[in-house]
């Protein structure tokens, strides 16, 4: 039977040595809709991807994708389930001594018989929904940043994943590669029935594709809802981030002692 | 004041038996990976070419360099005692034992080990690392074991080209500009070098040498902090450490092997 729910997370903690960077969050991601997770940075979203998936494990509690409590599958077991998942790296990580071509045949290389004519015709058909196929040849250093966020796309989807998780995308980019990204995640989510999480900051890009929005503050989830709930939101939190407010409950400054002993105006 | 420093010592001795530890896994994890390195034998070669090809033209100059040194050398030190002819003996003992072995391991780790320390560093720095292991690709199956066996494969060669290269070098000096017999310079040459004692152990130094220079290049690479400062200290690391431990386990080896022989 299939879950309805793609992915599933439930009372999940973590944190880096003494640090706490989630503290009992819970989140779902229905088949076939596009999921935005929003928060400032450093607030542990994309720590979120990784316990997803499964370069790190939970402190507590349990992250299902497909079915499958990631924490607790060997590394057998985990390589299976990732070759259903393709991830967007923040900026590409494209591997840089390959051409397009051959980043984007890698999975099916590593994962395939296919013959190289059946390769090559994939590869192609996956560089043409991105737009890139005149690039094939190209190395990555000459791509631009936009150009090498949908190279890593076109590579993200190669084997056919049913979840697709995207750090950061629209980070460093021009208004149309802006565009473009945005609209790209939203048809290929669409067209090949995947499920796609969105880990971002940049509000207004991704309220219009997403489906459903988590907001991550201090590690816990502190609002959710579809894009028009987030817009019309009165949570403080909420609202200074939609509208980009330099202060609010995100303090414009970092804790400090008094600024006056500070400069020892104390007398 | 002293119980800091003495959290700072104990600090520094956990961290460095976490990381001899860590090293040590990763070691047994890279040869139990390498079944990809010689089923798809061609990542491997693609990776001796980059460390073995492309340090041919270091290895051949510095071999021929070290041979006519060795050369004028032994001919000053060899005619005080009327044995001129002995010139061929010593130029390929030398080299063949020792200098081709250790010199090439040296130049080997300068030129190829802080390459795969910076090349590894970045991939891991930019993401690429990670981004293969959520492709379902084990890194250190496909990037670090040919790696690895690509520079276990090519240090035996440099260092037989070097030490070639110097005999080739002494011989220039020796016969050619200082008119040593050329007769006796390659038949005492030809019967004092012995297979197994002097050949067949310069080749097990340098494969010994060829696996800690690629398994330090590698971890250093492996474990280097994400940022510039942590690859440029990895790759400096990876030099030093490697030619530290080349020398002492030289001396080790060297003590085994050529223990009672004269």
């Amino acid at each position: 039977m299939q879950h309805d729910n793609l992915v599933e997370i439930e009372d999940v903690a973590f944190g880096y040595g003494t640090r706490p960077v989630l503290k009992g969050v819970n989140l779902t991601a229905k088949r076939g809709q596009v999921i935005a997770i929003m928060g400032s940075s450093g607030c542990g979203k994309t720590t979120l991807l990784r316990l997803i998936g499964g370069q790190i494990k939970p402190g507590q509690g349990t992250v299902r994708v497909a079915g499958e409590s990631v924490g607790e599958l060997d590394p057998a077991g985990l390589y299976r389930l990732r070759r259903k998942m393709g991830m967007l790296f923040q900026f590409g990580a494209l591997f840089t001594d390959m051409s397009v071509f051959d980043n984007v045949a890698f999975q099916l290389r590593e994962h395939t018989d296919l013959p190289e004519d059946a390769i090559r015709d994939l590869v192609l058909m996956k560089l043409h929904a991105v737009g890139l196929r005149g690039a094939a040849q190209l190395m990555p250093a000459e791509l631009s940043g936009g150009m090498a966020r949908r190279v890593a796309l076109a590579r993200a989807i190669a084997l056919e994943p049913t979840l697709v998780m995207y750090d950061e995308p629209f980070a460093g980019l021009d208004p149309i590669s802006l565009g473009v990204t945005g609209n790209l995640i939203r048809r290929l989510t669409d067209t090949l029935g995947l499920t796609s999480l969105v880990v971002t900051h940049d509000v207004q890009e991704s309220l219009k594709i997403v489906d459903y929005v988590y907001f991550v503050s201090e590690g816990v989830i502190v609002a959710k809802g579809s894009a028009e709930d987030i817009r019309a939101s009165d949570l403080p939190y909420v609202h200074q981030f939609v509208h980009g407010e330099a202060d609010g409950p995100v303090p414009f400054h970092y804790p400090a002692p008094s600024y006056a002993d500070d400069l020892r105006l104390g007398g | 004041m002293l119980k800091r420093s003495i959290e700072n010592l104990g600090n520094r001795t956990i961290q460095g038996v976490w990381r001899i530890g860590f090293a040590a896994r990763f070691f047994l994890a890279m040869l139990l990976h390498s079944g990809t390195a010689f089923r798809r034998f061609g990542l491997t070669i693609r990776e001796m070419y980059f460390t073995g090809v492309l340090s041919l033209i270091i290895i051949l100059v510095s071999g021929l360099f070290v041979g006519m040194v060795l050369g004028l050398q032994g001919y000053e030190t060899l005619q005080t005692y009327g044995s001129e002819e002995a010139l061929g003996i010593l130029v390929a003992l030398s080299l063949v034992r020792e200098l081709g072995p250790v010199v090439a391991a040296l130049l080997f780790a300068s030129r190829a080990g802080s390459a795969i320390t910076a090349e590894i560093g970045l991939m891991k720095a930019t993401e690429q690392l990670s981004a293969m292991e959520m492709m379902a690709v084990d890194p250190i199956a496909r990037v670090v074991a040919p790696r690895f066996w690509a520079g276990v494969i090519s240090m035996p060669l440099l260092a037989a080209l070097f030490s070639a290269m110097g005999i080739f070098g002494g011989y220039l000096v020796g016969v050619q500009l200082i008119g040593v017999d050329e007769g006796s310079f390659w038949s005492q040459m030809q019967s004092a070098v012995d297979f197994e004692q002097d050949i067949l152990n310069g080749v097990i130094k340098s494969v010994v040498f060829g696996v800690a220079i690629t398994t330090i290049a590698l971890f250093e690479g492996y474990d280097a902090p994400p940022t510039a400062e942590g690859v440029s200290g990895a790759t400096t690391r990876t030099v030093v450490t490697s030619s530290l431990a080349v020398l002492a386990l030289d001396f080790v080896l060297t003590a085994f092997m050529f223990r009672g022989i004269n």
